[in-house]
């Protein structure tokens, strides 16, 4: 469990990060917090023969809002989110902070970062399931300073895979929306593992009744996903009452086709994504 | 003596002045708790090297080529070997039993021609430093002619499966039908009521916190080569050591510094130890080998994988009339150094009968190899299995008949001691039947029992179980011979030894790797020299130190080893007597010890303290009377005769199951033990509450399991799901105290108890929880899984109503 040999370089200018990545192709490989890269190094399941550090590129560590919304920097790490005051973050990302406490353990939470998470790519990521359900952007950079802003629904290609260029760096990434009622529950054996299910959910309440929202689901798929027959339902006006989240719990479970793997039959996965939708729903409600 | 900076600490006494039986403040705790302890992996000798091993990938096949050479070219890289460049003995564990009952079988150090399990060492690579070794291991060539890998008991038992030792003949390397009352089938043919448990237990791994390793080197000027290693059994590992490296057991040294656990995983010796001693001697180097996590997880000793069929007769008042039971063990490739495959099933089919007066008994056991890691004890060794089953034969018996579970556990205990078992085993007396009283008391008195009915209206899913067991502990030799090894474990060697100050130190065979020896060890030595505990220093895991020892494992260290230790200061306090005696101008028989020194029984001021006996003993000898050779230095040794002592508890678990996830939340756990005499209270509830965890650990998170082709699934911990402390529950323990006829103190083991009974508690517990459902479960660990889908098929049943 000792990574195969590599070349450490340390990044000190973002503009640095992509050509350094550019220069050594597919053998290269950033480093933020490694909290999935060096298990993975160490099980030699990865073997990048260039790591690029971009710890000490402080300019990546903010958090504040503005019109665009909320940015969070790419260093940003999950123990950062989760201790952020609610001033910081602005109105309405409370569920931020709460998701943080499901992100592995604190040790983790205090490396691992927003930016490293979402070119990780897993479909558990409790970041992963939070940009699909705010829409949020990621903003990365390759060669000569170009920019391009990735919508969250577009990064996503399957197992550990995104749109990301080998060459790009995750600069920031951009909540441009919020919501005061939102939830995110998750099922694992042991608290701290990766989801077998994860449920996020935002709701659009107005005199007890509920006019829109979204729900993500993780560990069903690939990809996160969202479950747009459950966004149908949540579109009627209904009442927020477990009427209405018993069915998207339903519709939610009817809609998807879980993987079987050691950590559950897809069957499994069916009745849990039913008893984590509607428990999300109703905390979601209850905010 | 405690270095200064370890800060002050209070002593603590019981309120009659004795340290046994009170919590005095570890010793060990002070450097551990600072970082100042030294493990194996804490020792750095100069020029030393590293090593890792290539292993095999496939479960079972030929080795058609091993091929190093690329290796060595690999920066960093000093040598590569293979078995036949080293040349070392294979290790043989052998019973001494006719060949329809065991098959011995070796274990190379490094697997030649033929390779078993997946993980398999095959040739060790040395290195410059860990990383390179790594290196050098991805260089190595092999190529397999893979045959079928038999992956499970059932294919191993298979008429045309093939063999994972072809000369043994058969994949059942020990089937032993221990004991067969005559008339049991009529028993059972009789009987009002027969029960069956089809029960399988999953593989675990003891996973020690610390995981295996050695660093070998040869001391020229000792003429030795010096083993600094994790083990339990260090005089065990200088004879394998020996035998393997064809040397006398003289020329190896076994060191054991700091341990981070065991738990029976290192009370067998490893071929990884032996392989890296062979190739320091190789290159004349120091040479270190720490086993990572992965291989830790997948090619270290493994546990537990166990098939019962068991049933059981009773009458319609609840009384249990026979126990006809099948044990099937998995034992993987080898049989592990000194106890063989025999180790699980044997220990099974003796004390299956357990707490409960069995009058009829019939049991067959048998050890599978299959191609699989090999196995060894681990903390409890069967008994967590086979208390299952019996707790699950008497649970079905009750709601049979129809009768409390509790109710009918009473009907069955064992009472009045000493009782002979139909089992041929004496038990000493224990607190069987007051312990479960006590046990069900606390969860009544609680409000347990109101709150599971008061929530089922809710639709809460509340459960309350119990097992009620004990604990053979501080098997002597005659215990271990009954087993037929070939080497039979039992007694031990303790030298005392006071200096000039009147300080002791204590020689113990026995080891401890968490157990806190050095605290309690010193307490019982304390008391019977009536000095500070402070004055004692207890050494351990030195074979150069210690004549000949066996360790620790089957919780035998305070039973036996504290025995032998009590004995030793008592032949020094003799010691101390003749000569304080003579000092005091009286005779030996008129003095008494008092307040670390002699003083005359008719005068009481005339007092020496030991530091001047001592003083006289080593400086001064020609003022020692002339039966008195100079020094001071007892030696001793105790065996336990018979049967032994039992430990014994009850344990009570309340839980809850969600029907959601199915998860299974341990609302309440209580343990009520019976060890005796408690040297140290705070050492026992340690023993009970982390017994008890890994207990937890294999009845709802862990197991080891394999592919169809015999990979193993689990080569971390995201997929090896040993709990946390998140996932265990607040434990209360409860003291009884029935003190041992056959130990010095009165003292009985501790160190296992609650690994045993925890299983069949939550087990019993969840499957009160689902007495509704019409499901009961049986195998384990029990998946959240299995849970919901009893859950749900509960819910489906009400709405079919």
């Amino acid at each position: 469990m000792k990574p195969a040999p590599f070349t450490y370089h340390r990044a000190r200018t973002v503009a640095q990060v992509p050509e350094l990545l550019a220069d050594h192709g597919e053998d290269a490989k950033i480093i933020a917090g490694g909290q999935s890269l060096v298990p993975m190094m160490n099980f030699r399941l990865a073997t990048p023969q260039h790591l690029v550090d971009i710890g000490r590129l402080r300019e990546l560590s903010f958090l504040h809002t503005d019109d665009q919304g909320l940015h969070i920097g790419a260093l940003v790490t999950h123990h950062l989110v989760e201790t952020a005051p609610a001033d910081v973050t602005g109105p309405g990302f409370d569920i931020l902070r709460q998701a943080m406490g499901w992100v592995g353990h604190l040790p983790i939470r205090t490396r691992g970062t927003i930016g490293g998470s979402l070119a990780h790519g897993d479909s558990t990521a409790e970041w992963c399931l939070l940009a699909i359900l705010f829409d949020a952007v990621i903003v990365a950079q390759g060669h000569q300073g170009r920019r391009r802003c990735i919508p969250a629904e577009e990064l996503f290609l399957g197992f550990f895979a995104t749109t990301l260029k080998p060459e790009e760096i995750v600069i920031e990434v951009v909540f441009p929306r919020h919501a005061h009622h939102a939830a995110i529950t998750e099922f694992a054996q042991r608290r701290g593992d990766f989801a077998t299910v994860a449920a996020a959910v935002t709701l659009d309440v107005g005199q007890g009744a509920v006019h829109g929202g979204r729900l993500v689901l993780g560990g069903v798929a690939g990809t996160p996903q969202r479950i747009p027959e459950v966004e149908a339902l949540l579109a009627q006006g209904r009442a927020g009452d477990m009427n209405l989240f018993a069915d998207c719990a339903e519709a939610a479970a009817t809609a998807i086709d879980p993987p079987d793997d050691p950590n559950g039959s897809s069957d499994y996965r069916r009745r849990l994504t039913r008893h984590l939708v509607a428990t999300a729903c109703q905390e979601a409600m209850n905010r | 003596m405690t270095a200064p900076s370890a800060g002050a600490r209070e002593p603590t006494f019981t309120p009659s002045g004795a340290w046994i039986g009170a919590s005095v403040p570890r010793r060990e705790d002070p450097r551990l708790l600072t970082g100042r302890a030294k493990f194996v992996d804490d020792i750095h000798l100069p020029g030393m090297l590293h090593a890792q091993f290539v292993r095999a990938t496939v479960a079972s096949g030929v080795v058609a080529d091993l091929d190093l050479s690329a290796v060595t070219a690999v920066p960093g890289v000093v040598a590569a070997y293979s078995g036949s460049d080293l040349d070392l003995t294979d290790i043989v564990a052998v019973l001494e039993r006719p060949r329809e009952e065991f098959i011995p079988t070796s274990m190379p150090v490094l697997a030649r021609d033929v390779v078993r399990y997946v993980g398999e060492p095959l040739a060790i690579v040395i290195a410059e430093n860990p990383y390179a070794a790594e290196d050098g291991i991805e260089a190595a060539r092999v190529t397999y002619l893979p045959n079928t890998a038999v992956v499970s008991d059932w294919q191993a038992l298979a008429p045309d499966a093939p063999l994972v030792h072809g000369y043994a003949g058969t994949n059942t390397l020990l089937d032993v039908s221990m004991f067969a009352t005559e008339d049991i089938d009529e028993v059972f043919a009789r009987a009002d009521h027969v029960v069956r448990v089809r029960a399988k237990t999953g593989r675990q791994n003891a996973l020690p916190l610390e995981t295996r390793g050695v660093v070998a080197h040869w001391d020229d000027r000792e003429e030795q080569l010096v083993l600094h290693t994790c083990t339990q059994v260090p005089h065990q590992v200088r004879t394998v050591a020996s035998q393997c490296l064809r040397c006398d057991e003289r020329a190896v040294r076994v060191i054991v510094p700091d341990m981070g656990g065991g738990f029976g995983q290192k009370c067998v010796v490893g071929r990884e130890e032996i392989a890296t001693a062979a190739a320091s001697l190789q290159l004349r180097r120091p040479v270190k080998w720490i086993e990572d996590r992965k291989d830790a997880l997948t090619a270290s000793f493994l546990a537990r994988e166990q098939r019962y069929d068991a049933r059981a007769a009773f009458s319609d008042d609840g009384r249990i009339l026979g126990l006809d039971v099948d044990i099937v063990c998995d034992m993987g490739a080898y049989s592990c150094y000194p106890f063989t495959v025999g180790i699980e099933p044997l220990m099974a089919s003796a004390e299956m009968p357990g707490v409960y007066r069995v009058p009829a008994y019939r049991v067959r056991g048998r050890a599978v190899v299959t191609n699989k890691a090999p196995t060894a004890p681990y903390r409890g060794v069967s008994r967590p299995q086979y208390v299952m089953v019996m707790e699950r034969l008497f649970e079905r018996a009750a709601r049979d008949i129809g009768l409390d579970p509790v109710e009918i556990r009473r009907r069955n205990l064992i009472t009045v001691f000493p009782y002979t078992g139909v089992n041929d085993i004496t038990y000493d007396p224990g607190s069987y039947l007051e312990s479960l009283n006590l046990c069900q008391q606390v969860l009544t008195g609680e409000g347990w029992y109101d709150r599971r009915d008061h929530y089922a209206a809710q639709g809460r899913v509340l459960g309350i179980g119990y097992s009620c067991f004990s604990e053979r502990t501080g098997y002597g030799s005659d215990a271990f011979a009954k087993r037929k090894m070939k080497v039979v474990p039992g007694y031990d060697i303790a030298e005392a030894t006071m200096d000039t100050n009147g300080s002791v130190i204590v020689t113990t065979g026995t080891l401890s790797h968490g157990q806190s020896h050095e605290t309690t060890m010193a307490q019982i030595v304390a008391d019977q020299l009536g000095i500070d505990v402070d004055k004692v220093k207890i050494s351990q895991g030195d074979t150069a130190r210690i004549t000949y020892g066996w360790g620790s494992f089957a919780s035998r260290s305070i039973a036996i080893g504290g025995s032998s230790i009590d004995l030793a200061a008592t032949k020094l306090g003799d010691k101390l007597l003749l000569i304080g005696a003579h000092l005091l101008e009286t005779s030996p028989d008129d003095v008494e010890l008092h307040n670390a020194g002699v003083r005359r029984i008719d005068d009481h001021n005339r007092w020496l303290p030991f530091s001047e006996i001592a003083e006289v003993a080593y400086l001064k000898a020609h003022l020692l009377p002339k039966e008195a050779e100079p020094g001071l230095r007892a030696t001793a040794s105790f065996d336990a005769t018979g049967d032994g002592t039992f430990s014994n508890a009850t344990h009570g678990a309340v839980v809850e199951l969600h029907p959601g996830s199915g998860q299974v939340q341990i609302l309440r756990y209580v343990c009520v033990e019976d060890c005796g005499v408690a040297i140290n209270p705070q050492v026992v509830e340690g023993q009970a509450r982390g017994g008890i965890a890994q207990g937890i650990a294999g009845v709802l998170f862990e197991e080891v399991t394999y592919d169809t082709n015999g990979e193993p699934s689990c080569a971390s911990f995201m997929d090896y799901k040993v709990p946390t402390a998140m996932e265990m529950p607040d434990i209360s323990v409860h003291h009884l105290e029935t003190p041992s006829a056959f130990t010095r103190s009165g003292a009985k083991g501790v160190g296992e108890g609650g690994t045993i009974g925890a299983p069949a508690a939550i087990l019993n517990a969840v499957n009160d929880a689902l007495r509704d459902t019409g499901i009961e479960l049986d195998d384990t660990p029990i998946a959240p899984e299995t849970v919901q889908r009893a859950l749900h098929h509960r819910m489906c049943a009400e709405v079919n109503l």
